[in-house]
């Protein structure tokens, strides 16, 4: 086996080996830190020493290495009664693991940032180092963050049911957030919803899959080599993933006809619809504007207020666009930005070129920031 | 080996030579421009001087402890005429003279016109820890 290949199927069985330790007695904290180890013995064995069956393999390592750390501990804290650890009663097979871990990881009672490191490592397979590099913090300050995260945590029981809405936020968290290391987030993001997927039925959780394929598949045309940025409406379509498109449209198509809309398939249906058109005149933007009304309906954001005005913008003109952007507060992220565009196709380019300027300023990251000043460069350039 | 600070500022430098805000080039310069900071910064990591290099956004607000049980007392957005950093790298270099060659080269970073801004950077050492020998 290749060690690329090791790595991903090590990963993939993670939130199992660390549910079977669990059923056997393990606490939560003591079982992801031997499993982590049982993950790092495995890569450093694997490539000279195949294992016939890698699962029971990790299982074995991951107990023994459970009960090393457990009798090290007990030695120290002279405490040896811990060690006849009582199972778990009542749990067996018929509770999911994996969701289980889904569930623990995304607990309300971690905080986001908590709860997405928890959930890369513990379920993810990632190792501290990886989710560091990953958000850009020391090793140090990540591996405090888990484990705070896991005594947060440690009072939960295992088999208690969780809230699937707390685990689709963090993983849309895990997608959004466009911070870069060797761990490609976003397609992390995607392997562990589709795991998610596996393992419930909630047409949410399919709605948040099929929104990250259909925007993953624009991924290849939304920057420029330079790294700058390429708006939807300038995007080379051909560079899209017809292949991620289409298994995001069929994964929405059936979340949709279970008829229990939510906020990511709404989204979805919008990312659908830029997806169906093969140039951006084509958009169906009287669609999109009702999505995003029922988008709207669903969360009252005044994120999807601002985005619906740039839809309504393009379905009933500049004026109508610039009237949805009134009643909405001007302190909003991006709201100047959507101003001086509407104020553009207005007509009124010496108020856009102003405004592209000041969202300049206000922008938050610098892909955005540069491409605002491009903005207001090519208008200034032009009057 | 030592650590500099080049530090960019929004305001309160000098002005430079080539002094047309940026939203007023063309698109082409502002590309050309992120273009040469981009480059220059993996030039670093190639020669092995490239420590950090982050960018802060114009707003802001001075904050101070009020006592305890108080929030804290916060004063912003920042006056007009103050200085403000807009962003910095941090450099791990052999000599003084090299961290001035660097700060020079990323002054002449283009601007309007596809010429030079010569804008004014601050060049900062860090402090260092004790050294172990010191007779």
């Amino acid at each position: 086996m290749d060690p690329t290949s090791d790595e991903a199927l090590l990963r993939s069985l993670t939130p199992a080996v660390i549910g079977i330790l669990v059923r056997r007695g393990a606490d939560f904290a003591a079982a992801e830190d031997a499993v982590q180890e049982s993950l790092i013995e495995a890569l450093r064995v694997w490539p000279d020493d195949p294992p016939r069956d890698p699962k029971p393999w990790l299982v074995k390592v991951a107990w023994r290495k459970f009960l090393d750390a457990t009798r090290a501990e007990e030695s120290r804290r002279r405490r040896e009664e811990r060690l006849e650890a009582e199972p778990d009663p009542g749990v067996g097979g018929a509770v999911d693991d994996t969701l289980q871990l889904f569930f623990l990881c995304a607990h309300p009672s971690l905080t986001p940032a908590s709860a997405v490191a928890l959930t890369l490592r513990a379920v993810g397979g990632l190792t501290t180092r990886q989710i560091a590099e990953a958000y850009l913090v020391p090793e140090a300050t990540m591996g405090q963050r888990i484990s705070r995260a896991k005594r947060t945590v440690s009072d939960v029981r295992f088999d208690q049911p969780g809230d699937v809405s707390t685990v689709v936020r963090v993983l849309y968290l895990v997608f959004n957030e466009g911070y870069s290391g060797d761990v490609d987030l976003a397609a992390e993001a995607i392997r562990l919803t589709r795991q998610l997927a596996a393992h419930t039925d909630h047409p949410e959780v399919a709605g948040l899959l099929a929104l990250m394929l259909l925007h993953h598949a624009r991924r290849p045309a939304r920057t420029r080599p330079d790294g700058s940025l390429v708006p939807l409406a300038e995007q080379d379509r051909s560079r899209w993933d017809t292949r991620l498109i289409a298994e995001g449209v069929q994964i929405l198509e059936a979340a949709l006809a279970r008829d229990r809309l939510g906020e990511f398939q709404a989204q979805a249906a919008i990312a659908a619809l830029h997806a169906d058109a093969r140039t951006a005149e084509e958009t169906d933007w009287v669609q999109i504007v009702e999505w995003y009304d029922e988008l709207v309906r669903i969360t009252d954001s005044p994120i999807a207020r601002l985005n619906r005005a740039v839809a309504v913008g393009e379905a009933d003109g500049a004026r109508a666009g610039l009237a949805a952007l009134a009643p909405l507060d001007p302190s909003l992220p991006r709201y100047t930005a959507v101003a001086a565009y509407l104020h553009e196709r207005d007509g009124d380019l010496a108020t856009a070129a102003r405004l592209y300027a000041d969202a300049a300023r206000a922008a938050t990251n610098l892909a955005e920031r540069d491409h605002l000043t491009r903005q207001a460069a090519r208008l200034n350039v032009r009057r | 080996m030592a650590k500099y600070l080049l530090l960019k500022h929004y305001r309160g430098a000098p002005d430079p030579v080539n002094n047309v805000p940026m939203d007023q080039w063309t698109p082409e310069e502002v590309s050309d421009h992120i273009r040469f900071m981009s480059d220059f910064a993996d030039r670093l990591v190639q020669t092995g001087e490239f420590v950090d290099a982050q960018a802060l956004a114009p707003e802001g607000a001075w904050v101070r402890f009020d006592g305890e049980g108080r929030p804290p007392v916060t004063d912003g957005p920042f006056a007009e005429t103050k200085d403000l950093i807009a962003g910095w790298m941090v450099i791990d270099v052999d000599t003084y003279d090299r961290a001035l060659e660097l700060a020079g080269q990323l002054s002449a970073a283009p601007g309007a016109g596809g010429k030079p801004i010569h804008e004014w950077l601050e060049v900062r050492p860090f402090m260092t820890e004790p050294p172990t020998v010191t007779e």
